[in-house]
């Protein structure tokens, strides 16, 4: 008879990589189906590009820079490009789209060693290569129309961010809007209840843990307050903050990232505190209208350093 | 809300599917082999030589030193040979061979099912009991008892805990031992409680078992100090220093025993022992093991003689399944994979489990994705990863400062990793590797 035999212990809860991937996809389908409805044709169009395009230069990279088996189902590559075109206007040209994803992917993800292995998001080196490289197109967004079957051809107009950057006293969509998601912006942060629906999902299932999201929520919402409780008529109020841009999307789904964020709940707090604090400062003096996707890729930069400065809470404390 | 640990913890499937099973005893078989190193510590040394004949409870090996234990022998027979046998730690260790001949007691031994409650005896008579009669933990850890309950100079004890959370998966050995022997159990926790000069104690049982905690709840209504405390089920209760923190929430520092916060952690199935030890007795020649496994006809709780082989047990339960892949000595979580199944039950086998071949594969293992789920669940409040990435570096200075020597080798992180990395393998060779380089600095 052939018994195993190995060190303990012999059973296995049954997660995988690729469970927890899938997770997070499915958290983000409210977010998409609310894409769907205010941008229409554009935002299935860049959302199968991107997630197409990282599919395939996953495989390339894999089997041809690195020779090794490709790992295209394992759910990363996908969640990359769903991420990455959630970040990107819904008119963007098909051309950028594939650049964006051959940079998250070649850049971002393979050139560290692949996943688990890459100190940025890759979806969040992706969009800001565009931004910079592209900013024209990549700062003019869509107007929401219903089930519109327009793709680049539609009528664009600015987000709430730029709309208090600037200054002109242009009025700003209504809560109810910023709520559902009925306004211009990047084709996946629009909805704010469908990506709180897709936070919770998460806890729910145990995929992430509320530290990261709350934190950077709860910084932003501070910040934000006391430069309101200044000076009102300068400031935007900190619930408009909350509803705009990519925060939501960035808080729940692209500073949760694992691979990217530290390991230790305290760690975790440091870091959201830093999203926080580095966001609403871009927002409020620096030149971007947004500040999200640099204040995650700035604190990526840093989870290295918080774990290893900042333990887990140690038994017997100490 | 139930009480329980403050740092970490899983919940792996309960599947106690002997629950509920009565006590079987089980025959001595034709021949025993008994380990002379069923405990930690110094192994005992044999008092018996081949053809002498030996009866039940009779001495067979004695204590060698502080850290030892008394060995009798469970079976009436013949010493046939003293050799080395292979035993549950997997290594081929000195054995006393007896082949086996009717059932004669020593007649020092109470032998019948009366129930005692009061005896008079003293805290230094109760140890003495204790240390004659060989016990020794019986949750696994397989400390003599008596060295627990003689506390250093200068610490004292505040309150007895005993261990009944039973909170590895499939095994239902104290729950059964609760529900069929409860006034033993309190009595021998009495026992304890006037060796170490206590007036509280505590039960602590997982809130899986209901039926057990209701019952002992009723009985210990006539004990004096003794409570029974329902527990969350939640994995690992029943370590020493995560079930002290749940019960009196003082967490033992590093390296510090539980009589450092007044605390003494005894298992619900020594508390038995004590009792017959003292009350009857009998010395530590049987105990109940729990055989099990989904595959398995009929899972039971067996009374079996020390130094019984596993397959007897195995049998016992049904026969070995169709496509078993592996059989674990004690349960899932911490239990030991053994490599045959002629090994005999000692003093801490508190389960034999059955996996199939499906179960008892590993998944391939991928890279870390710094998930954290490993030091969420990390009950010691250490970082899994970081010490897997220490011990495959070498990197000792690393694995230290992070803490490796506090691992309790729990499994929560293996079991929970997405990734399906065998974080606790690295972990122990990197803790012994560090616990040896301390040695060598201190020396």
């Amino acid at each position: 008879m052939n018994l195993y035999v190995s060190p303990s212990p012999h059973i296995h809860s049954g997660d995988s990589i690729s469970k927890n991937m899938y997770g997070v996809l499915i958290a983000l389908i409210p977010a998409f189906l609310v894409s769907l409805y205010f941008f229409g044709l554009g935002a299935l169009v860049v959302t199968l590009v991107s997630v197409a395009s990282c599919l395939l230069f996953e495989f390339l990279i894999q089997k041809f820079l690195m020779k090794k088996e490709p790992t295209l189902w394992d759910g990363s590559a996908i969640l990359t490009g769903v991420l990455l075109a959630f970040n990107l206007p819904s008119n963007l040209p098909v051309w950028i789209i594939v650049i964006g994803a051959l940079v998250a992917i070649g850049i971002g993800k393979m050139s560290f060693g692949g996943l688990g292995n890459n100190i940025f998001n890759p979806a969040l080196v992706g969009r800001i290569f565009l931004l910079i490289s592209f900013p024209a197109q990549m700062t003019t967004w869509p107007v929401p129309e219903v089930m519109s079957m327009n793709y680049t051809d539609v009528e664009t107009g600015a987000t709430i961010l730029t709309l208090i950057k600037d200054g002109t006293g242009a009025e700003l969509p209504s809560y109810v809007q910023m709520l559902t998601g009925d306004r211009a912006g990047s084709l996946g942060e629009v909805g704010a209840i469908a990506l709180v629906l897709g936070l919770l999902f998460m806890l729910w299932r145990k995929i992430i843990t509320w530290h990261i999201p709350v934190s950077i929520l709860a910084t932003v919402a501070a910040f934000t307050g006391i430069m309101y409780a200044v000076d009102p008529t300068q400031y935007a109020n900190p619930l408009v903050h909350l509803l705009s841009g990519g925060l939501l999307l960035g808080a729940i789904f692209m500073a949760t990232d694992y691979v990217t964020s530290p390991l230790s709940k305290a760690g975790m707090i440091v870091y959201g505190i830093g999203i926080g604090l580095l966001t609403s400062v871009i927002r409020l003096w620096g030149s971007y209208p947004e500040g999200m996707s640099f204040a995650i890729f700035i604190m990526n930069a840093f989870t290295p350093l918080i774990n290893s400065y900042i333990k887990p809470k140690h038994f017997g404390g100490n | 809300m139930l009480k329980t640990f403050r740092i970490g913890g899983i919940h792996p499937p309960e599947n106690k599917l002997s629950a509920g099973k009565k006590i079987t005893p089980l025959a001595p078989p034709e021949q025993v082999i008994i380990p002379l190193s069923q405990h930690i510590g110094a192994p005992a040394a044999a008092v018996v030589k081949k053809g002498d004949p030996v009866r039940v409870g009779s001495l067979v090996g004695k204590a060698n030193g502080f850290v030892s234990a008394n060995i009798h022998s469970s079976v009436s027979g013949k010493v046939s040979k003293i050799d080395d046998a292979l035993d549950a730690s997997g290594y081929r260790r000195p054995a006393i061979f007896i082949d086996v001949e009717g059932d004669e007691w020593e007649e020092s031994i109470d032998r019948t099912e009366t129930f005692v409650r009061e005896k008079a005896v003293t805290a230094e008579q109760i140890i003495q009991r204790i240390t004659e009669a060989g016990i020794v933990g019986l949750g696994g850890a397989t400390f003599p008892t008596q060295v627990k309950l003689t506390p250093p100079p200068g610490s004292k004890a505040e309150i007895l805990i005993i261990n009944a959370a039973e909170c590895e998966p499939y095994l239902t050995a104290d729950h059964t031992l609760m529900l069929e022997k409860g006034e033993e159990v309190l009595t021998g926790t009495s026992l304890l409680m006037k060796a170490i000069h206590v007036t509280k104690a505590v039960i602590g049982i997982e809130n899986n078992k209901k039926d057990a905690i209701s019952h002992l709840q009723r009985l210990a209504a006539n004990y004096k100090g003794i409570e029974v405390m329902a527990l969350k089920t939640q994995y690992p209760q029943g370590g020493e220093k995560q079930l002290i923190d749940s019960i009196i929430r003082r967490q033992v520092k590093s390296g510090a025993l539980p009589i450092s916060v007044g605390a003494v952690v005894q298992n619900v199935g020594t508390a038995f022992a004590v009792y017959e030890a003292v009350m009857k007795n009998k010395p530590l020649i049987e105990r109940i093991v729990t055989v099990t496994g989904k595959a398995v006809t009929n899972a039971s709780n067996f009374r079996v003689r020390i130094g019984t082989p596993i397959q007897k047990l195995i049998d016992a339960a049904g026969g070995l399944p169709e496509g078993t892949g592996k059989i674990i000595g004690g349960g899932p979580m911490m239990g030991k994979a053994l490599i045959s199944t002629d090994v005999p039950v000692a003093k801490g086998s508190s389960g034999v489990l059955i996996l199939s071949e499906e179960e008892a594969r590993r998944k391939p293992m991928m890279d870390c994705i710094r998930c954290a789920k490993c030091v969420n669940v990390c009950p010691m409040g250490i970082n899994p990863t970081t010490l897997m990435t220490a011990t495959e570096f070498t990197n000792w200075e690393l694995a230290e400062k992070n803490h490796i020597t506090d691992c309790i080798e729990c499994g929560s992180c293996t079991y929970t990793c997405p990734a399906n990395r065998p974080l606790l393998d690295y972990i122990r060779l990197g803790k012994g590797k560090v616990m040896g380089i301390i040695r060598s600095r201190k020396a």
